[in-house]
């Protein structure tokens, strides 16, 4: 089996649209279960207009969960209260059988996490489906393998259909960042007058090694 | 710090700007945009195309421009320019002509038996357009911003653009965190000097620091690979009085090499790309780009190209994202005569039956027509059997040679007639300079990691780190050399990684702990394949300039998961 036909194999037969929205055709509407119990379909409930982020992960992983969970944590924090308003933040078990909602409640809490982060348990194969459409490395060796989709955190603006991913134990700056970039656009006016800001703080460090992602030098 | 001064708009300063909203600079009228690409999230092959239906397109080549507001020193953000660090030594290399390039969506035709395809693309044109220009004529190219700021789907429209591989100020050489929004320009100053200018000033550097045969790429942070695939690549070469792009110089120094933009010296801009059967450009929706099953040249699917009987300069170039190439021609008593790896001349001249062709290569080729007959056929082959997928085509209307294929043929050439040819391949092309006495200040190691089936999953590193723009992996002092270790260590990697150098090309000292045994890895470089268990030793200087620079695997989807660190020079 090639790539490309493993990949198509699991992506449904949706076609080509003009909308935005990559849909629940896509994504599913696949009815898992959050931490607090609670009954919800991913699209619809979780997905549709949003602006989320999204990884896998499971309750009894050493591997590279408790990292990316703690860098999560991290990002929660610089966003402060925009995680619950206009960004959530989703983890899904990879491993459903063992993450019952009790058990991903105590997890949730062992990390204090906010309102506004869920933690979902589902049927393997919704999970499997969304691990491959969402993590997705067409390469069988590495979609088949669990481990594999454990390192990486995926953001999605589904108003805009916008995707970064972060190397889940990227920087906290950079994981914020990639998160920050699927943001629709500001006004040109509004990103002048952004410029302005950060052109006065790159004139006071001329001749020196400049911070370079530039939007960093906008945060007051 | 010098104050923007622009035509327009004169400032007294910065801080008028962010305390006063100026009206937003006015953009010339264009039309409107084309609509935004449907979205296809099923792909199981492109539909099929007629092969040689069309003639090999050349980019246009790019002519200058009067920019307004007039470039200034330093970034003109009221006139609507992106921060930046002030331009290095731009009083001393003062742009002699100014070019204006906007980069915007467009639709354009790949192939008469397709639909046309959304791309985005420097001036809407894909290849973007060709900048000719010299050694010794600074030139500053304002980069516009004029994509959908409210684009759905793959691709970020936002830019910073790298010219590949110039010796150029980091602040015009596209930082992968400097990129900048719709409605934004930013001008890169192009010195166009030899490296080691500073070493020889009063004979504008050494003429055997030339690098020819460059290009230039959108370079933004984890989108470099769909704004590529979507057409954001053009290139960009310079001429001197030995590689004059005159095949009649009556100066003694001159190669004269075939000649002639688009007529004897023909880009050849590999990009193999897949179609939706309306026509859009087939991406993942992470913008991560699956390998392409149709091979496209100058942005035509399987072109043909009339020749005469003569000479012909190719400059290959491979757009990416991720393919590897291997050229050949179908008729195996034709050699390539490889003049140049990665834009710089070798010391003689290799012929080759093959070419495997990286990301971001450059191999400049003579192809030599002239024992053919008018009315034969030459077809360039794409040899290479990864399993991968492969060409999606109809049959060839004119008879294939024994064991050729279509799905192998890149393209056709087409003998049709008799031509002066004034032109020659001489037996030394250049002198290298003597690198032997060259103090080595420093020496670096850099470890690209692909782990499989490891815990930390999916990661492209470097020494164990991914791409942060505020963190610095390396510093080294302006003016000096190092000698840079790159390892793909089998153990921890099965992946290869073509590794890309920004700034100053290297040469290859050793690979695997001997001199390098593969002629065309025998002059300067500034992409390095790194299959797995590999090791090189490269020399590198760091000469004229100071700034941020980026060491970064140039398969776009690894770059695009961060395979990129940032290393600086310093004063």
């Amino acid at each position: 089996m090639d790539r490309r036909q493993f990949f198509t194999n699991f992506v449904k037969n949706a076609g080509c649209s003009v909308s935005a929205s990559l849909g629940p055709d896509f994504y599913t509407n696949a009815v898992f279960r959050t931490h607090e119990n609670k009954e919800v379909r991913f699209y619809d409930d979780l997905i549709k207009g949003k602006h989320v982020v999204i990884n896998f992960m499971y309750t009894r992983c050493e591997g590279s969960c408790p990292l990316t969970t703690a860098n999560l944590v991290q990002a929660q924090k610089v966003l402060k209260n925009r995680i619950g308003r206009d960004i959530f933040i989703y983890s899904i078990s990879l491993k459903p059988e063992e993450d019952d909602p009790v058990t991903l409640k105590k997890y949730a809490e062992s990390y204090r996490t906010k309102p506004g982060w869920l933690f979902l348990t589902g049927r393997r194969e919704d999970v499997d489906t969304l691990r491959f459409r969402l993590m997705t490395e067409h390469h069988p060796a590495i979609d088949l393998n669990i481990e594999q989709h454990t390192g990486m955190i995926r953001v999605i603006n589904d108003a805009n259909n916008r995707w970064f991913c972060s190397p889940s134990q990227a920087s906290v700056e950079t994981i914020v960042q990639a998160i920050r970039w699927a943001e629709p656009s500001k006004s040109l006016a509004e990103r002048i007058r952004e410029n302005a800001i950060i052109q006065a703080k790159i004139d006071k460090m001329q001749h020196q090694m400049l911070p370079t992602w530039l939007s960093s030098l906008n945060e007051s | 710090m010098g104050a923007a001064a622009g035509a327009v708009t004169v400032l007294t300063s910065r801080k008028s700007v962010a305390s006063a909203i100026m009206p937003p600079f006015q953009s010339a009228p264009t039309p409107p945009p084309p609509p935004e690409p449907s979205i296809c999230t099923t792909f199981v092959g492109s539909p099929a195309t007629r092969p040689f239906l069309q003639q090999l397109p050349i980019p246009t080549a790019l002519q200058p421009t009067n920019l307004n507001p007039a470039p200034t020193l330093s970034a003109n953000i009221a006139g609507g320019e992106a921060p930046r660090a002030d331009h290095q030594r731009w009083n001393e290399f003062l742009p002699q002509k100014q070019y204006a390039i906007h980069t915007k969506p467009a639709t354009v035709s790949f192939h008469p038996d397709l639909p046309t395809s959304y791309v985005w693309g420097f001036n809407g044109q894909v290849q973007g357009p060709t900048i000719l220009e010299k050694y010794g004529e600074p030139v500053v190219v304002r980069f516009y911003n004029d994509l959908n700021a409210n684009h759905t789907g793959p691709g970020v429209p936002e830019i910073t653009v790298h010219m590949h591989n110039g010796h150029t100020a980091s602040e015009s050489d596209g930082f992968a965190g400097d990129y900048f929004g719709t409605g934004l320009f930013k001008d890169n100053h192009y010195a166009n000097i030899y490296a080691g200018y500073d070493n020889s000033p009063q004979t504008l550097g050494d003429p055997n620091e030339a690098q020819y045969t460059y290009w230039y790429h959108d370079h933004r942070a984890m989108a470099t690979a769909p704004n590529t695939y979507k057409g954001l690549a053009g290139m960009y070469w310079l001429f001197d009085s030995r590689d004059s792009g005159n095949e009649n110089d009556t100066n003694p120094q001159a190669l004269r090499l075939p000649s002639g933009y688009g007529v004897h010296d023909i880009p050849l801009e590999f990009s193999d790309k897949s179609f939706c059967p309306d026509g859009t450009l087939f991406m993942n929706p992470d913008g991560n780009v699956p390998e392409g099953d149709k091979w496209c040249i100058n942005g035509a699917i399987q072109p043909f190209m009339r020749v005469n009987r003569r000479k012909y300069r190719f400059r290959f170039l491979n757009t990416g994202p991720s393919r590897t190439w291997t050229h050949a021609l179908s008729d195996s008593s034709m050699p390539l005569t490889v003049i140049s790896t990665d834009g710089n001349l070798l010391e003689h001249p290799v012929q080759v039956s093959s070419i495997l062709h990286s990301v971001a290569e450059r191999y400049d080729v003579i192809i030599d027509f002239s024992q053919r007959n008018i009315g034969d056929h030459i077809y360039l082959l794409n040899i290479d059997d990864d399993g991968h997928p492969q060409f999606v085509g109809e049959p060839s209307p004119t008879p294939l040679p024994p064991g050729v294929t279509i799905e192998q043929v890149t393209m056709r050439f087409d003998v049709v007639g008799d031509e002066t040819d004034n032109s020659q391949v001489p037996s030394t092309l250049t002198t290298y300079p003597n690198i032997s006495n060259i103090p080595i200040a420093n020496t670096m190691t850099w470890d690209f990691i692909r782990k499989n089936n490891q815990p930390q999953g999916l990661n492209f590193q470097i020494n164990g780190k991914t791409f942060d723009p505020n963190r610095s992996d390396h510093q080294v002092k302006k003016g000096t050399a190092e000698i840079w270790t790159i390892r793909n260590i089998a153990s921890q990697s099965n992946w290869t990684h073509p590794v890309h150098i920004h700034f100053e090309e290297f040469r290859v000292l050793t690979r695997n702990g001997a001199p390098p045994t593969n002629p065309l890895e025998t002059g300067r470089k500034d992409v390095i394949r790194m299959p797995p268990g590999n090791q090189v030793q490269l020399f590198l200087q760091f000469r004229d300039f100071t700034g941020r620079y980026l060491i970064h695997c140039h398969n776009m989807d690894h770059e695009d998961i961060f395979m990129m660190v940032r290393w600086d020079i310093v004063p």
